[in-house]
């Protein structure tokens, strides 16, 4: 085991698959002679030189669409956004034509490529640069969404969406960029796309949490366990495929169910998991599943109003009180 | 098919002069001034002092903000516009006061020689109340609609097409308005700005689309992202352009007044590049590896306020003595300003869902 930062684990990802596979490139805003925005692609330049690691102007409805067409003639691009936020310009490349391509033509060719970079917000950025787009991009047919929370799941998911052959959106937070884990040093490490993980276990309450809100789930879990109540917290790692059965099994040990989602309430990814879970696992609930999300607002600057449109570990736990009837 | 050299695919932007293999030799090179003096261009003494005092008041504000952000006052980014305060001031005494301007992230001076009070700008950046957009809004997003300062955007290029709507609403209304979209010379590559060019001149729309080339976007000279000269991109639009100094405001004042003068006349859109310099970094955690020391200081020798000031002493338009009271009102000002924004209130908590509707407001499983 080696301890890694988030991003060197996504720097190593990358670095492995374009030593193997030489059809894999790097481009994006700032990636190559900057060394990356947040200093993710730190080093590639120099060992890959300017044809594979490749500076782009801000045009990412663009350079989106090139990734996409280099991908269905062969290649096998990761094209880095400088945060998700901005990738919006360029949904109709991963939207209408990443995911819809290899159906549209009948199966005739493939897509795979990557969409990667930091997702939400990284605190007081304002309303334009503040979103989490993981649940938006999971309602689209055709793509993968991977959300990891720690440098171990980032660099073996990372490994694996550059060798799917489909299109794999591949989300960051930026506010994790410097968090440090321990990666495996298996040589070849891979973690497959769709499976989640228990990372703390409990019997009293299960609490799905991705990305950033695995943090703060585990803190919020930390202080209930002085409380005498023990969290089960399942990152599912990957929006979608989702691992649900995994869920559903926790569920049915604990009867009841917080959902953290970064995201704002309609239609994301508590609304999806408190669904299947209702379907599911019915008969095991003791509450209804509560989910503990973004209000239904934009991003505020001010400090203040910031903290309190961002969930934290006091809304988590005061969830966890109501669905336990504690408080 | 013999396969290529290895050399032959490069994919580095190699820009306007080729071959020199994707290294940074970018800085801008800048038109010559104005010769004209301030009365030739129709200005009198108040004017040329006034300019003055809005740059300086520009300047002081942005450094003093830099030392309340590096203090820990406030959070987010900060976009400064040291260096550019030329563009700003020589536009607005160019324009009416109700003509319209709209401008990217970088965008505390527009404000403040907009109706922006020291006082609202320096609360907006800490996050108050008493801010020009309530703090809800920040660095990024100073505004004063009453007078025309439709605010600053944060996405690059995002706000193009919203300057040629509200040009477009302007002609609408045949109020004889000219609207004035400032963005930095990275937007140029966005396709928001391409659609909007012909649109505006499909359909004569009254506006001015004003390219601010700092040298810069982020680490990307501009060298380095464009493969033409920007202002040569109106050709393709048929439309009028213009390439011009903007480390001098005189320069900046003549050049814009006529283009208005014109675009009110005759309605036909402009496409404008103004060459100037930034002195600080992208935001605040810039490391400012892509240029020289050299290279800064060559561009803070022809310093926009430096000049002004060296030129209202030479014109004997002021006194010495008169410029120092100047700016020792103005950064009177500015510190007022700090303590107005450290002792004013952060926004209640109930403010967070407020300003979202105009009409009934609706939110979704309000917790
Ligand atoms: C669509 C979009 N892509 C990327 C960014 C990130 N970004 C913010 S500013 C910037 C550089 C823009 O440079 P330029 O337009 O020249 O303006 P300047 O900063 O020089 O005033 C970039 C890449 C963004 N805000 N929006």
């Amino acid at each position: 085991m080696a301890e890694l930062q988030f991003r060197e684990a996504i720097r190593d990802a990358m670095d492995e698959e374009m030593a193997r596979d030489e059809r894999v490139f790097l481009m994006g805003e700032e990636v190559a002679e900057y060394n990356g925005a947040y200093k993710v692609s730190e080093g590639l330049l120099d060992k890959y030189g300017f044809k594979r690691v490749i500076d782009t102007p801000i045009s990412e409805l663009g350079f989106a669409g090139i990734g996409v067409g280099a991908a269905m003639n062969g290649l096998r691009p990761i094209v880095e956004f400088m945060t998700f936020n901005f990738a919006v310009l360029a949904a109709d490349q991963i939207i209408n034509h990443a995911s819809k391509a290899r159906y549209m033509l009948g199966g005739q060719l493939n897509t795979p490529i990557v969409f990667r970079g930091p997702n939400a917000s990284a605190g007081q950025l304002g309303a334009t640069h503040s979103v989490a787009y993981d649940s938006m991009y999971a309602q689209f047919p055709g793509l993968s969404v991977i959300y990891p929370s720690e440098p171990d799941d980032a660099k073996g998911l990372l490994k694996s969406a550059i060798r799917n052959d489909d299109a794999v959106l591949f989300m960051e937070s930026e506010q994790m960029y410097g968090l440090k884990g321990e990666v495996s040093d298996e040589e070849d490490y891979i973690i497959p796309i769709g499976k989640g993980k228990i990372k703390r276990e409990g019997d009293d309450v299960t609490i799905v949490a991705t990305g950033k809100m695995y943090h703060i789930a585990k803190q919020a879990a930390t202080q209930l366990a002085k409380d005498g109540v023990e969290a089960e917290i399942i990152d599912p790692r990957t929006i979608k495929p989702l691992d649900i059965e995994l869920i559903v099994e926790s569920v049915k040990k604990t009867n009841r169910c917080i959902v953290v989602d970064e995201s704002h309430p309609f239609g994301g990814l508590a609304s999806e998991v408190g669904f299947l879970i209702q379907r599911e696992a019915f008969d095991y609930l003791d509450a209804p599943v509560r989910r503990v999300t973004l209000p239904d607002v934009n991003a505020p600057f001010s400090k203040p109003l910031f903290d309190l449109w961002l969930p934290d570990a006091k809304e988590i736990i005061d969830a966890v009180n109501a669905v336990t009837y504690r408080k | 098919m013999a396969k290529k050299k290895e050399t032959d695919a490069i994919f580095t932007p190699i820009g306007i002069e080729s071959g020199n293999n994707g290294q940074i030799e970018k800085s801008v090179d800048l038109p010559d001034p104005t010769e004209k003096s301030h009365k030739d261009l129709g200005l009198s003494d108040d004017d040329a002092i006034k300019m003055f005092e809005q740059m300086f008041l520009q300047r002081r504000f942005e450094e003093r903000a830099m030392q309340q952000y590096q203090k820990g006052k406030f959070g987010g980014f900060l976009h400064l516009y040291i260096g550019q305060e030329a563009v700003s001031t020589g536009t607005v005494h160019a324009l009416n006061d109700d003509d319209d301007i709209i401008t990217a992230y970088r965008d505390h001076g527009w404000g403040l020689l907009r109706g922006v009070s020291a006082k609202s700008g320096m609360a907006e950046l800490f996050g108050k109340a008493t801010g020009c957009s309530k703090g809800k809004g920040g660095s990024m997003h100073f505004a004063n609609v009453e007078e025309h300062f439709w605010g600053g955007y944060g996405i690059v290029g995002g706000h193009i097409p919203i300057g040629g709507g509200i040009a477009f609403a302007n002609k609408y209304q045949e109020n004889d308005r000219v609207t004035a979209t400032f963005f930095g010379d990275g937007a140029v590559d966005q396709g928001a700005l391409h659609e909007t060019l012909n649109m505006s001149q499909l359909w004569n729309l009254p506006c001015i689309y004003i390219v601010e080339n700092n040298g810069y976007s982020m680490g990307t000279a501009a060298r380095r992202h464009t493969v033409n000269e920007i202002h040569e991109r109106a050709k393709g639009y048929g439309m009028k352009s213009a390439v011009f100094n903007g480390m001098d405001a005189l320069t900046v004042y003549e050049n814009m007044k006529n283009i208005a003068d014109e675009v009110r006349k005759d309605s036909k859109p402009w496409f404008v590049e103004i060459r100037t310099y930034r002195y600080r970094g992208h935001s605040m955690s810039d490391p400012q590896k892509y240029r020289t020391k050299e290279e800064l200081k060559k561009y803070q020798e022809i310093d926009p306020v430096e000049r002004m000031k060296t030129y209202l002493i030479d014109e004997k338009v002021a006194k010495k003595k008169e410029i120092e009271e100047i700016e020792q009102r103005i950064e009177d000002d500015i510190l007022e300003a700090i303590e107005f924004a450290d002792n004013s209130d952060f926004p209640k908590d109930e403010a967070l869902y407020e300003d979202m509707f105009a009409d009934t407001p609706h939110f979704h499983d309000r917790k």
